[in-house]
């Protein structure tokens, strides 16, 4: 009988094009992060409260990736900030290849923080490198404590944590307490927002945090 | 269902050391996957078989190894296999550990009949 040995990794088309985006936004000196969450936990609405408070201070762009439809880049575009929309037609993650040629669309405009807003989606895109400085998970407090026990591999990949829908907490079944513990059981080293997009509860300190990690 | 696109990423693997495969000339193709890769073994086999039953590679049996999730202890310098995702120290409690293995995806080998 014979054997070939391959002993290839089976992302490595992935990670090589991830590899290249990184480099390129590199080039452009971009902070760039991959936002990560459930779906309906408000990464969108975390980009629009974002922009608008530091329309000031720094300028950013946004790649928005769904299955299906472009609902989010309009909601992003009403910001006057350059969006372009992947539709991934199925596909429950981003891929390097789609953020890159999205990228070249937009790359020569003005920015120095780009988001890239991934699939709802808490198990398949913790696999997938897209060539971003650092993950951020999103979980909102209407999906309960739990949820960085079930999906430890995203909470392990992510730098930071966004908790986000405070506002909330006292009609849902669901401890911050206990949460942030469950989170930091996975990933210590985890870096803890509390938001609320509808009062604005801690976007001050998430945007201040952006701002210093831009690089300039 | 991301189980999908690695299943075609292993087949584009297989191309490129067997261009051309005759028909029944794949046995098998090794495959590592670790615990904490989010791989479904299952899940990954189906989609193999489903996308390539209408090739040559028809009948080719994907191997599954899994590999456990080991972490090292920074504290205590200990190395322990865990089953759940508890990222602490069993024996010093500490959670600032390292992954070692475990998160793996590989294509190991590829065996042929003769």
């Amino acid at each position: 009988m014979s054997v070939i040995t391959v002993e290839r990794k089976v992302l490595e088309k992935n990670d090589a094009i991830a590899q290249q985006n990184r480099e390129a936004f590199r080039e452009k000196n971009l902070f760039t992060m991959n936002l990560v969450s459930s779906p309906g936990s408000g990464k969108t609405s975390l980009i629009e409260k974002t922009i608008h408070y530091t329309k000031n201070k720094f300028n950013v762009a946004v790649i928005e990736g769904d299955v299906q439809t472009s609902l989010d880049a309009e909601r992003v575009v009403a910001y006057g900030v350059p969006v372009v929309q992947i539709i991934t037609q199925g596909a429950c993650h981003l891929e390097a290849g789609l953020v890159r040629d999205a990228f070249g669309k937009i790359e020569k405009n003005n920015f120095e923080v780009l988001f890239i807003e991934n699939v709802g989606n808490l198990v398949c895109p913790a696999g997938y490198d897209l060539g971003e400085d650092l993950k951020v998970v999103i979980v909102s407090t209407t999906e309960g404590d739990d949820k960085p026990l079930k999906y430890p591999a995203m909470f392990r990949n992510a730098s930071a944590l966004i908790i986000n829908k405070i506002d909330l907490v006292p009609y849902v079944n669901c401890s911050l307490e206990t949460l942030m513990k469950n989170a930091l059981s996975i990933n210590p080293s985890l870096k803890v927002f509390k938001t609320s997009c509808t009062t604005e509860e801690g976007i001050e300190e998430w945007c201040g945090w952006i701002e210093s990690k831009i690089k300039r | 269902m991301h189980e999908l696109s690695a299943a075609q990423e292993i087949v584009e693997i297989l191309h490129q050391y067997l261009p051309n495969p005759k028909p029944d000339s794949v046995k098998s193709i090794k495959i590592i996957v670790g615990k904490m890769s989010n791989i479904l073994p299952d899940s990954l086999t189906f989609c193999f078989e489903a996308i390539t039953s209408d090739t040559s590679l028809k009948g080719a049996k994907l191997e599954i190894i899994e590999t456990p999730v080991i972490i090292n202890c920074s504290n205590c310098g200990k190395a322990f296999e865990i089953e759940l995702m508890l990222f602490t120290c069993p024996v010093c409690g500490n959670n600032k550990i390292k992954i070692v293995s475990g998160t793996d995806l590989l294509v190991n080998e590829i065996e042929l009949f003769d």
